[in-house]
């Protein structure tokens, strides 16, 4: 419901002297009164709150209901026979991640520091999962880790023979995500999956991603139609986007919910599954258009005269020349609103779907963990926080690095 | 224009047949959509109207700021709700301005640890879902107070927390309390325009400001005395296992409440501070070396400049925190938005309730633009 | 800007009915059902029932941690989908909350509503519901834990009471305590489970719903022992499923399936044993079962529809059995046939 906006980055680090530790804790600690008072606070608030939340962790925290529900958390009411399918889904978004990750690193180091130590907490959390869940499903992971380092390494010799291939990747990616939508929706040769029957951190996944990607092309028409000179297009689209803005999420599922089917003639009926991604994705596109229109509002009128001048026709010099750098400004923007989008589903909730928050409450209703809500509620929080703030650090790199591009 | 160009290419005339399709597609979506309505409506046999908010609801609310009994009307329930809305809204904005600020001055603060801890909290409630963040509130919090009243938590005030809620003092409703809060707010604006005349003295003629400055200790002290004594401060009581007087906020209202402030506070003190970052150094140098104290520099120098930078991004998150007040309804709160999804449970009047909510948080909306905007003006630089 | 708006409304024109096409994937109108029109074809040709259940509800609707349905309405659903497919698994359920069940009857959305739904004149009337056979006599009943010592409505006075909204619960709940002058706070939630954790937390020191409910529940307490369901039955709630108004046939089907459950029972045909009637000579059996007449096919059914729920759930009996009286020792009171003092009395077969 709400737009996160990346914070800058701080543009240049400043040069680093060495200093010795006794006066680091001096300067940054105790450099006055005043300091040393806000330093003596936070240490006493630190102690008494990492004191009561490892005493919660491991003595009181009765964390079987996490373990014992760990497939419904991730995938929830998925068939079991066809688990087969997440599986080769998740394997084939590690190898492809690698292949980016090799293609776009083809000519500097391919792990740094922080490289080996995210893969280094990957690697010992999928091993400590051996314990809890099972040791296959522990080895499993493992191997999709390393198929992944692999798909590095050979991206990285592939990007460097072919350099031009990395504008390629976002088309690619969308490829993936058709192939990996067709895998786990099931169609053509495979057996169908009811949508009804996707739930879990799946569910959430599934509504994130086809919405951001559904309200793309519908935002930047949104915020085309904002900005053109014909008073009706104009017009249908602020009155769009200011109602869907004004309104809370929570009311535009209801309507999507309880609504469209009143709405829709007596024999058409959509999955509500469908309804709910419509949902979100109008909402989602009112403000991607915000965000564009920013980014439209941000090239100089020069840019378009000068392609004018050219001999464009105006919609070229939109395609051409105003969206492409229109869209580059606002690309963190755009992964700020990717990240509220993915939290924003959670309201799914609300109007009855099982996502991972559902199904959390579900597990809650379940008589043997009844009561288990710090646990649970604390495990979703990590699966959340996981999934964007890494989002958000993506997106505080690709924003340093739009800011050198452009220097 | 000798050369006559066929209409298809005349760019004045597709415009304005583009224009005439789309009118003209609207408008039959929209009269099949409406016809559709009618038709499942005509064949269920419900009517359209909103004279059903003139019928008796017949169910309770749990936080009732306005008088409400079970045997009022549907209209007055909604109406309820709304209060309880405005309530939340209204001290979810103050407070989370509060909390946004502090924390964003936190995270540019010089002191390390402080800084680390302002980061940790808005990286933690910024990148969770604000509807898991309430369920923790309620659940794991408010509802894990004490629940026997036999020797609750209490804080000094009286203050107690347990599960029925909060139970603090709060100002009976006498004349002279009414009286006193009239004075409060005399001298609250009183002391502002003193303030204002003591800052420019002090910046514009180099006066020291010592006179203005026991005036307005003066108008404090006085201030003190009216806020202790003269709001007749009613104090809750323990006794025999139940709490009386005072003010119960309930533990619903204080679940949304909190879930709001800090969730919202995370994103208004990345506001902040990247509004303060936004000042460029060199106007704090300018200010220090025109001889201002850094609180005065931060006051009159950075501060000013930050808030032009700051407003817009902050009415954004104000509106958010007004339409995300609507996730009350996961924990019990009875806001417009539950009292209305009662209301058309209860009637089976859907369409009517969801164009009363759309009304309402538009109307909403546009008031907290409108509010921002007006002030925004009044802080954007006056040029030329 | 000149060319480019109309291409630009050209593609905002394309969009939305591209957006609308692509997801009605779901239209059904195949006129299979032999003599069926309206909403029964639109299931018939369709190949499944939607059936809008709690899906939290131990003993009704509830989904177990493979993830698989059971209870008494979901039984229901079965017999349903049972007597038109001959397939008991041809449901799809849909977990309503109390709030969207009407609005999801309404739009068409669900076939057919077993959600535990209390019949009321207004329910009938103006949200535009029609009421199939009661498949369950409740009454309102109120739950407090023992150690409050509360052992009527009186107790409970100035005590905050949890209920869920959206139900006649909440409305009777309000009545009594106005009857009796009883001030009370209702803590209102949206979500069942919500309702039980914040009593389980002790957020209220009652909590009200039916009373087969809270029996059901009593049962999944972290100590059902510290809790007691109150002897006070603050209203009739008869339970039953709802379909739309305005579709005689297919309200006929369903009201005639619930009752051929109990009429089951009343001639004691079972699941076991209804192979054994099928060789019956009695005249009324053979055309209850569809072996004679054209009672199925007259309404757009199979002609063997009681007999293909049958084989499917079991009679009414047996469905209570398995799902309540077993799991809950709950007494069948009103809940038993006519012939033995209950309130079960399906009109004849004929």
């Amino acid at each position: 419901m709400t737009t996160t906006n990346p914070e800058p980055s701080v543009i240049a680090a400043p040069p680093i002297t060495q200093i010795s530790p006794g006066a680091w804790v001096k300067k940054n600690l105790f450099s006055d009164w005043f300091n040393t008072i806000l330093t003596i606070v936070c240490l006493g608030a630190i102690a008494w709150l990492g004191y009561g939340l490892l005493t919660w962790i491991f003595t009181q925290a009765q964390w079987q209901v996490v373990p014992a529900n760990l497939r419904l958390f991730f995938v929830g009411r998925y068939p079991a026979p066809l688990m087969w399918r997440p599986w080769t889904a998740l394997g084939i978004i590690a190898v492809s991640a690698g292949l980016t990750w090799g293609i776009l690193a083809r000519s500097t180091w391919l792990f740094n520091r922080t490289g080996l130590i995210f893969l280094g907490v990957l690697a010992v959390l999928f091993v400590a999962l051996s314990v809890p869940v099972s040791l296959n499903t522990s080895l499993l992971l493992l191997a999709i880790l390393g198929l992944s380092v692999a798909a590095a390494f050979a991206g990285q010799q592939i990007g460097q023979r072919f350099p031009t291939l990395v504008s390629w990747l976002a088309l690619g990616w969308l490829g993936i995500f058709f192939i990996v939508f067709g895998l786990i929706r099931g169609g053509l040769f495979l057996r169908e999956v009811r949508l009804d029957d996707l739930s879990g951190l799946l569910l959430t996944l599934l509504t994130a991603i086809v919405s951001i990607v559904l309200s793309f092309p519908i935002g930047i028409l949104l915020a085309l139609g904002r900005q053109s000179n014909l008073p009706v297009v104009r017009w249908m689209s602020i009155g769009f986007i200011e109602i869907i803005r004004g309104l809370p999420l929570i009311t535009i599922l209801f309507m999507s919910s309880l609504l469209v089917p009143l709405i829709l003639p007596p024999n058409v009926r959509i999955d509500r599954v469908v309804r709910a991604i419509a949902g979100l994705t109008l909402f989602s596109a009112a403000y991607l258009a915000e965000n564009v229109r920013g980014g439209l509002q941000s090239i100089p009128r020069g840019q378009s005269e000068a392609a004018k001048a050219l001999g464009l026709s105006a919609p070229l010099v939109t395609v051409l020349i105003i969206l492409p750098q229109a869209l580059k400004a606002v690309i963190p923007t755009i992964v700020g609103q990717f990240i509220s989008l993915f939290k924003d589903t959670s309201l799914l909730a609300i109007i009855g779907f099982a996502e991972l928050l559902g199904i959390s409450q579900s597990i809650l209703s379940n008589p043997n963990f009844l009561g288990r809500y710090q646990e649970v509620y604390a495990f979703d929080t990590v699966i959340y926080f996981c999934c964007c703030y890494a989002m958000a650090l993506a997106s505080r790199r690709l924003e340093k690095q739009l800011r050198t591009e452009n220097r | 224009m000798d050369e006559k160009i066929p209409f298809w290419r005349d760019d004045r005339v597709l415009k304005i047949i583009g224009q005439v399709i789309a009118v003209v597609v609207f408008v039959t979506v929209m009269l099949i959509l409406g016809s559709n309505i009618a038709r499942n409506f005509q064949s269920l046999g419900i009517t359209f109207g909103f004279g059903f908010l003139r019928r008796a609801a017949s169910f309770g609310i749990g936080d009732t700021p306005i008088p409400y009994t079970p045997s009022d009307s549907y209209g007055r329930a909604v109406l309820v709700g709304l209060v309880n809305s405005l309530r939340v809204m209204i001290l979810g904005i103050i407070l989370a301005t509060v909390v946004g600020i502090a924390v964003g001055v936190a995270r540019l603060s010089d002191n390390w640890l402080l800084k680390q801890i302002a980061g940790i909290y808005v990286e933690l409630f910024r990148n969770t879902p604000l509807l898991l963040q309430l369920f923790c509130w309620y659940f794991a919090v408010f509802l894990n107070l004490p629940g026997d009243l036999e020797n609750p938590p209490r804080l000094p005030g009286p203050i107690f927390l347990t599960q029925r809620g909060v139970d603090m003092p709060w100002p009976d409703g006498t004349l002279q309390t009414w009286l006193s809060v009239a004075f409060l707010l005399i001298s609250a604006v009183l002391a502002f325009i003193i303030w204002r005349r003591r800052t420019t003295a002090m910046v514009q003629r180099g006066e020291s400001g010592r006179s203005l400055q026991m005036i307005l200790i003066g108008i404090g002290v006085l201030a003190l005395l009216a806020l202790i004594f003269g709001l007749q401060w009613d104090r809750p009581n323990l006794s025999e296992g139940a709490i009386t007087d005072g003010l119960n906020l309930s533990p619903e209202f204080g679940a949304v409440l909190f879930g709001l402030i800090f969730y919202t506070a995370a994103f208004i003190a990345e506001v902040v501070r990247a509004g303060i970052q936004s000042v460029t150094k060199g106007q704090w140098e300018a200010a220090r070396a025109l001889g201002l104290r850094p609180t005065l520099a931060m006051r009159l120098v950075i501060f000013p400049q930050a808030l032009r930078v700051m407003i817009p991004p902050l009415t954004s998150e104000y509106l958010n925190l007004a339409k995300n007040s609507s996730l009350a309804i996961a924990v019990g709160y009875a806001d417009v938005y539950a009292t209305s999804f009662t209301t058309s449970n209860q009637t089976g009047r859907t369409i009517e309730m969801i164009l009363i909510l759309m009304a309402t948080y538009l109307t909403i909306n546009l008031i907290i633009s409108l509010g921002m905007n007006t002030f925004n003006r009044s802080v954007q630089m006056k040029e030329r | 800007m000149s060319k480019w708006g109309s291409l630009l409304l050209a593609m905002m024109l394309a969009v939305a009915p591209i957006a609308a096409c692509s997801s009605s994937s779901d239209t059904a109108g195949t006129e299979e059902g032999e003599g069926a029109s309206g909403h029964l074809s639109t299931v018939l040709g369709r190949g499944s029932l939607v059936c809008g259940v709690n899906g939290q509800l131990p003993g009704f609707s509830f989904v177990n941690e493979t993830g698989e349905y059971s209870g008494l309405d979901v039984d229901v659903c079965k017999a349903i989908a049972a007597a038109m497919f001959d397939d008991p698994e041809a449901v799809e359920y849909r977990n309503l909350s109390a709030q969207e069940r009407f609005t999801a009857v309404q739009s068409g959305e669900i076939d057919v509503l077993i959600r535990n739904t209390t019949w009321t004149i207004s329910r009938d009337t103006s949200v535009g519901m029609e009421f199939a056979p009661t498949t369950f006599y409740d009454g309102q009943g109120m739950m407090v834990p023992v150690a409050s010592g509360v052992e009527d409505l009186e107790g409970l006075a100035g005590k905050s009471i949890c209920v869920q909204s959206g139900t006649t619960t909440e409305l009777n709940l309000t009545d009594q305590m106005r009857k009796i002058g009883a001030e009370f706070t209702p803590i209102v939630f949206d979500d069942e489970d919500a309702v039980y954790a914040a009593y389980a937390q002790g957020r209220c020191q009652g909590v009200t719903s039916d009373r087969s409910q809270l029996t059901a529940r009593r049962e999944t307490l972290a100590a059902p022992d510290e809790h007691v369901v109150l002897d006070v039955v603050m209203s009739k709630e008869p339970l039953g499923p709802a379909v739309a108004n305005g579709d005689t046939q297919w309200s006929d089907a369903v009201k005639w399936i619930t009752y051929a459950l109990i009429q089951a029972e009343e001639f004691g045909i079972t699941s076991e044993n209804i192979a054994e009637f099928e060789n019956s000579e009695d005249p009324s059996i053979r055309t209850f079962l569809g072996l004679e007449g054209s009672l199925g096919s007259d309404m757009g059914l199979p002609n063997d529809f009681t007999a293909r729920a049958i084989r499917a759930v079991g009679n009414y009996g047996e469905i209570y059995e398995r799902n309540i009286g077993e799991p809950f020792g709950l007494e069948r009171g009103p809940n038993e046939l006519w012939t033995n003092g209950g309130l079960l009395y399906a009109p004849p077969f004929r």
